[in-house]
């Protein structure tokens, strides 16, 4: 093939992106590899206790984790409506999508708060949990408070490229960006919430 | 050739439809939760249906499958390999973990 024999004489984009996404990509990737070893020490701890605590009870944790699931996953459609609002070049209706999925960010992050402090009341610390085996707080405040950190970071990083896209200092290019790192942040609460919740539900 | 000529527009019924899956297949997670079933079916079958999830996600709102195949193929099989890896490693050691204590 003739286009494969020039790629080496450089001038040739491999993969046709431009180099914010193919960074953004990569950077994805090694934050995958942090949640996929946080996760994997997780169900190590976890298959070697035969006696793991399950508190999760129907009401209030597994029904808020699954309304904010609801949220992060309808925070992704609006963040692909702006990204192709961006594209179609139509600035203030991609700022209205990228308020509400900074909107929904914010109701995931209001509501697992919300059930943070109901834990904390209860008693559950990094350190020690009414219920036994005291490496089940370390593991569910790491991995969720890690998990809320990026969802902290994602709105921030929405709320500056909204702005910065509605005053025309950013390009439908960046927005695109923006969104790959929330679709990230959505992806990995596909893993934490079934194997932290959904795995230690009170029958 | 530009990212930007290749970039093909999609219509938001697409998007729709995968979100409506995606709802569709967290229910029947929150469903499984409550059946009695054994502890590695359960795990095999939520694992099995959030890997669905996230290929959804990965390839229509992450736009993956509109890319240039050669990005898929950069990205996707080294990080499986280092998951697989860890798991390999990791979990043989946490079984025995289990059987020491047990006996």
């Amino acid at each position: 093939m003739a286009g494969q024999a020039t790629l080496w004489s450089g001038g040739e984009s491999p993969y046709a992106i431009n180099s914010k996404k193919l960074g953004m990509w990569l950077f994805i990737i090694s934050d995958a590899l942090t949640f996929s070893v946080l996760l994997v020490a997780y169900s190590y701890v976890r298959m070697s206790n035969p006696r793991w605590p399950t508190p999760f009870e129907m009401y209030p944790a597994i029904t808020f984790s699954t309304i904010m699931t609801f949220c992060l996953l309808s925070s992704s459609v609006t963040m692909v409506m702006a990204v192709a609002a961006a594209h179609r070049g139509q600035r203030s209706r991609s700022v209205q999508w990228l308020g509400a999925t900074m909107l929904g960010g914010l109701a995931f992050v209001v509501l697992h708060a919300n059930e943070w402090m109901h834990l904390i009341h209860e008693g559950v610390t990094p350190f020690k949990n009414p219920w036994g085996v005291p490496l089940f707080g370390a593991t569910f405040f790491t991995l969720t408070g890690l998990h809320m950190t990026h969802v902290i970071c994602g709105v921030l990083y929405l709320g500056v490229m909204a702005l910065g896209f509605g005053r025309g200092k950013f390009t439908s290019q960046d927005v695109e960006v923006s969104g790959l790192y929330w679709h990230f942040v959505d992806l990995v609460w596909m893993f934490i919430f079934p194997l932290v919740y959904l795995m230690s539900t009170k029958m | 050739m530009s990212a930007q000529a290749e970039h093909k527009e999609h219509g938001s019924r697409l998007y729709l439809i995968v979100w409506g899956w995606l709802l569709a297949l967290t229910a029947v997670e929150v469903f499984l939760a409550y059946e009695k079933l054994p502890l590695t079916t359960m795990l095999v079958l939520l694992m099995g249906l959030s890997i669905v999830k996230a290929a959804l996600i990965i390839a229509y709102f992450m736009h993956l499958r509109f890319e240039r195949r050669s990005l898929a193929l950069t990205l996707v099989p080294p990080l499986l390999i280092c998951i697989i890896l860890l798991m390999v490693f990791f979990f043989p050691d946490s079984l025995r973990l289990l059987e020491w204590r047990s006996s």
